[in-house]
C-alpha cells in the first residue's frame, strides 16, 4: 500500500543521513557498504527499503553503496506464564498457554549496524 | 532556529581528500532513535506545563476532526485546549477547529505520511502552553507509520468508525498495540450496517489486552460523556502530579 512505501522512503532518508553523519565524523570520502537490521515486527518492508535506498543515495556519500539487510526474527515473552516464544506477527499468542498478552523482546527494531567507508 | 533538534544549517565541510584505507565502522544505532530523543524532549517540555497530550490516529475519515469539533465545543469553559493539525495538503481541518475558537496550528507534512517529534516540537512554539490543559494532536489519516513515531504524547488514541471493517485491529496491529484508548465512532450508523461491535472489541483486545475502549457518536452525542470523563481524569492526573511536587 502507498503509505507504507512513503514510510520506508522517509525512514531510508533518515538512514542515509545518519550514515553520512557517521562517515563524515571518520573523514570518509565514500560509503561503500551499509548494513542494517529490520525486525520482523517493525512494520518496515525490507523490499521497499531496498528500492528506496537506490533512489535516496544519489548525490550522497553512499551513492553506489551496497545495502545488506539482516532480517531479525521476533521474540516475545508471555505476561501470564513467562514463556518465551517466536512470533511471526503481533497477533500471535503464547505457544504455551495461548494468552495474547506478550511483551515483545525483539523484532521491532530498524537499526543501522555497520558501514564500510573509504 | 533550533539548537536541540539539529535543524540548523550543516557546518561547511572540508573538501581535501583523505588517504584512508577502506575500513568498517560499527554504528548500532536505532533509526527511530533520533525521533525518540526529540520525543523525550517534547515530553519533558509538556510535563513542565502539566499538559495532557493526546495523539489521535485513524484511517482517513474515521472522524478525528469531528470528534475534536464536538469535544472542543462541549467542553468550552471547562477544559482549555490547543490543537495541532497534521495534514498532507489542505488546511480544511485546521479551519474547522479554528471555527470553534480554540487555538490551532496546521503542520503540513507535505509528502510525509506521518507527523514526527521534530514537527510537533516546532508546531507548539506559538501556543500559550501555560494556559492549556490538553494538547490534541491530529495525526495524518494513516494507520501504518504514525504507530512508529512517538511525538511525546501521553497516549495514542486510535479512532475506528463502524463503517470500517471490525477486523481493522488485526490488519493494523502495530497501531492498536501502540494505542491506550480506542474510540469506536459513528455508532449512530449501527442500525444501518452489519458491524459487530463485540467482535471488533475482541479483535482489538487480542492485539492489546490493556486497551480501553469507548463507543461514541459525535453526531448523536451518544457515549461522549464517557470520553469527556476520561479526558477530565487525564487532566486531573497531571494537576495531582503538579501539586504533589
Ligand atoms: N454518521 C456519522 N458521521 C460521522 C461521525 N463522525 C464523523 N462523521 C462523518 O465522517 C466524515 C469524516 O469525518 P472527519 O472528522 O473529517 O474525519 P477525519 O478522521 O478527521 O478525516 P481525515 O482528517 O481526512 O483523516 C465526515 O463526513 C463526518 O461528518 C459520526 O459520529 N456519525
Ligand atoms: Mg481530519
Ligand atoms: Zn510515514
Ligand atoms: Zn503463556
Ligand atoms: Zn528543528
Amino acid at each position: 500500500m502507498g503509505t507504507s512505501t512513503l514510510h520506508e522512503l522517509s525512514l531510508t532518508q533518515n538512514l542515509i543521513e545518519s550514515a553520512e553523519e557517521h562517515a563524515r565524523r571518520e573523514n570518509a570520502n565514500v560509503i561503500t557498504s551499509v548494513t542494517i537490521e529490520i525486525g520482523a515486527l517493525s512494520g518496515v518492508m525490507p523490499e521497499a527499503v531496498e528500492f528506496a535506498f537506490e533512489a535516496c543515495t544519489k548525490d550522497t556519500l553512499a551513492e553506489g553503496a551496497t545495502l545488506e539487510i539482516r532480517r531479525i526474527p521476533a521474540l516475545g515473552r508471555c505476561q501470564q506464564c513467562s514463556q518465551e516464544c517466536a512470533m511471526e506477527s503481533l497477533l500471535d499468542g503464547c505457544s504455551a498457554c495461548g494468552s495474547y498478552a506478550l511483551d515483545i523482546l525483539k523484532g521491532q527494531e530498524m537499526a543501522l549496524i555497520e558501514l564500510e567507508i573509504d | 532556529m533550533c539548537t536541540d533538534c539539529g535543524c540548523a544549517p550543516p557546518q561547511p565541510e572540508h573538501d581535501h581528500k583523505h588517504d584512508h584505507a577502506s575500513r568498517k565502522i560499527r554504528v548500532e544505532e536505532n533509526l527511530l532513535a533520533k525521533n525518540q530523543r526529540l520525543a523525550m524532549g517534547n515530553r519533558a517540555n509538556f510535563a513542565a506545563y502539566q499538559l495532557f497530550v493526546l495523539n489521535l490516529v485513524s484511517s482517513p475519515g474515521s472522524g478525528k476532526t469531528s470528534i475534536l469539533e464536538r469535544t472542543l465545543t462541549d467542553l468550552k469553559g471547562k477544559i482549555s485546549f490547543s490543537v495541532l493539525e497534521g495534514d498532507q495538503q489542505t488546511d480544511n481541518d485546521a479551519e474547522r477547529i479554528a471555527a470553534t475558537g480554540v487555538p490551532v496550528k496546521q503542520v503540513n507534512t507535505g509528502a510525509g505520511c506521518h507527523l514526527d517529534a521534530h514537527m510537533v516540537g516546532h508546531g507548539v512554539e506559538d501556543f500559550d502552553l501555560t494556559a492549556t490543559d490538553i494538547l490534541m494532536i491530529e495525526n495524518v489519516g494513516n494507520l501504518v507509520c504514525p504507530a512508529s513515531f512517538d511525538l511525546g504524547e501521553d497516549h495514542k488514541v486510535a479512532v475506528l468508525s463502524v463503517t470500517e471493517g471490525e477486523d481493522k485491529p488485526l490488519k493494523y496491529p502495530q497501531m492498536f498495540q501502540a494505542a491506550d484508548l480506542m474510540l469506536i465512532n459513528k455508532t449512530d450508523l449501527l442500525p444501518y450496517l452489519r458491524f459487530d461491535v463485540e467482535q471488533c472489541k475482541a479483535f482489538a483486545r487480542q492485539v492489546n489486552p490493556q486497551l480501553k475502549i469507548i463507543e461514541l457518536s459525535c453526531h448523536s452525542g451518544e457515549g461522549v460523556t464517557e470520553w469527556y470523563d476520561w479526558l477530565k481524569a487525564g487532566v486531573a492526573s497531571k494537576q495531582r502530579v503538579a501539586s504533589s511536587t
